[in-house]
């Protein structure tokens, strides 16, 4: 079989903007492919509004039977949930199809790719973009307005949601990709991913003083998920953290999250240059 | 149709759909790490609730514990999200190919049944048994206490994929009429998440949400097995159970069959 050029950009930081409006063009594409059945995709928007929303039900319905969860009520809590549902949704409408790599690889789609002058992440990303994934967000982004209500605001908390939101997204983005090279060695491994991206998510939406300190200990520093809600959040409530970590944490989702980025880029190329092709 | 010709015919269509199912190995071991994450979280979580309300939904922490587990356990054998052998249905329906299905001289309906049983029995024993054993080992869950428990379970949790079946199979029916089923596939999914108690156990939920959810066919899923599991359905009760779950899985079944009459005659008219 012939050797494939593989077209990899040299530089990461210095290339991804300008696959941004091919990005943008296969995105359009899926947007009207999904439109073509619109009774099938106005279900689809709501049932992922409707699947995000009974998930913000379960906790309220908890709150029918304790007034508090690891020292936090219901209000706080919507705060924490949001922001990292809102990090979710925006990482999953975006670059969420990275998940399907497994399959690209399998059906041989991904040596099509690679022969296209476009970076692959680029391309298996944009692939079958779904619109209907806004619905997740729009469901975070009313939870945030709610618990943002029980919020002290300053000019300085303001920057630092706006930190913790970006951060939330890019550290999704992370781990999103990061999770999905897997697939790279074991095609049939996509699940894996889900314990870290949607875990992760799950983790982050409950105050972390529910869980044991070695656990908490291992999502601040070996895999950075608590920096999506957890410390930002901390802050954001004018409470102490009751692990005795400092205050400054909070302000780290962002650098967290582009470190994070950059380890996951990284071993994307390292799955890429492993890469050979089925055959099929 | 002999009678000895189903014997072996329907367990062979079960046997080979085991054999399928069970050559993904990788997508198997991945499943069963990622419900484990997910017991590890929801027992956590279910532990600060009833840290707080030691008797939430007639529960103690070591049931809610057990709840979770039971629940990672069974999420895949009654398929809860969709999927299954339903989901090549649909695809069947949507080609076409099914005119094909409906030529053979077996029912569909039994048919599918059985690959689906197949497929659940697979599910039931790899990517149930490990969550089951990994709950046992971190957070000492309850096992059953008695002999009919652990049976009545057995029967129960059969009797759930079942009814799942049933739900799927209509789900998987609707692309007789529309063209993208997956829609009603994902609402459908939505449903079940939460009304199996998936999401929370249905007993704790505050009334009539809890009376209202429990008379649901999704209750069968989850709630009914796993609360004959923890004993806190016996006797009686049990029996109570698992007719209950007979009852939905005979009403829905017969759903099935109504609706593989009326879309025979439809793929007549179509390919006509």
């Amino acid at each position: 079989m012939a050797e494939l050029e593989v077209v990899e950009p040299t530089s990461v930081a210095y290339r991804w903007y300008w696959t941004l409006p091919d990005y943008a063009r296969i995105a359009r594409m899926w947007v009207r492919a999904s439109m073509a059945h619109p009774l099938s995709f106005a279900i689809l928007t709501l049932s992922s509004l409707l699947m995000t929303g009974l998930d913000f039900v379960g906790i309220w319905l908890i709150f029918h039977s304790v007034d508090s969860l690891g020292g936090f009520r219901l209000r706080e809590i919507a705060l924490l949930y949001a922001a990292s549902g809102i990090g979710l949704g925006v990482a999953d409408l975006l670059i969420g199809s990275v998940e399907m790599l497994g399959q690209h690889i399998r059906a041989g789609t991904l040596d099509v790719m690679l022969l296209r002058p476009m970076p692959l992440l680029t391309q298996v990303c944009a692939d079958r973009f779904a619109p209907r994934r806004i619905g997740r967000i729009t469901q975070a982004v009313a939870v945030f307005g709610w618990g943002a209500w029980g919020v002290a605001w300053t000019p300085g908390k303001v920057l630092l949601a706006a930190g913790m939101l970006v951060g939330s997204a890019v550290l999704f983005f992370a781990l999103f990709v990061g999770f999905s090279c897997i697939q790279f060695w074991t095609q049939d491994g996509a699940e894996f991913a889900n314990a870290f991206t949607y875990g992760g998510n799950t983790v982050t939406q409950f105050p972390l003083s529910i869980y044991p300190r070695e656990l908490v200990r291992s999502l601040t520093f070996a895999l950075p998920i608590a920096f999506v809600s957890w410390y930002p959040g901390l802050v954001l409530l004018d409470r102490t953290d009751p692990f005795g970590m400092p205050e400054w944490f909070g302000w780290l989702t962002l650098p967290v999250g582009i470190c994070c980025l950059f380890v996951a880029l990284g071993l994307w190329r390292l799955g890429v240059r492993r890469y050979t092709s089925t055959g099929s | 149709m002999l009678a000895g010709h189903g014997l072996r015919l329907y367990p062979a269509i079960a046997a080979a759909s085991f054999r399928r199912y069970s050559t993904y190995v990788w997508a198997t071991w991945a499943g069963v790490f990622t419900n484990s994450v997910f017991g590890v979280i929801n027992s956590f979580v279910y532990l600060a609730i009833w840290r707080q309300r030691p008797d939430a939904g007639g529960y103690d922490a070591n049931d809610a514990v057990t709840y979770v587990w039971l629940g990672q356990a069974l999420i895949m054998t009654i398929a809860l999200w969709g999927g299954g052998t339903t989901d090549d249905l649909a695809e069947r329906i949507r080609t076409g190919q099914v005119a094909s299905d409906l030529y053979r001289p077996v029912g569909l309906l039994r048919w599918y049944l059985a690959a689906d049983l197949g497929r659940a029995a697979y599910h039931l024993l790899v990517r149930g048994v490990v969550p089951t054993v990994l709950g046992l080992l971190l957070f000492k869950i309850t096992l059953p206490a008695s002999i009919s428990a652990g049976l009545g379970f057995a029967m129960s949790v059969l009797l759930a994929v079942v009814v799942s079946f049933a739900v799927r199979f209509l789900v998987a029916s609707t692309a007789f009429w529309v063209l993208d089923q997956n829609g009603v596939r994902m609402f459908s999914g939505v449903l079940a998440v939460f009304f199996s108690g998936l999401v929370l156990p249905l007993v704790i939920l505050p009334e009539p949400w809890r009376t209202a959810a429990l008379a649901l066919p999704w209750a069968c899923y989850m709630q009914i097995p796993i609360d004959i599991w923890l004993s806190k359905r016996s006797g009686m009760d049990l029996l109570f159970g698992l007719g209950r779950q007979a009852l939905w899985a005979a009403t829905l079944l017969g759903c099935c069959a109504f609706v593989v009459r009326r879309a025979t005659r439809k793929v007549v008219v179509q390919g006509g």
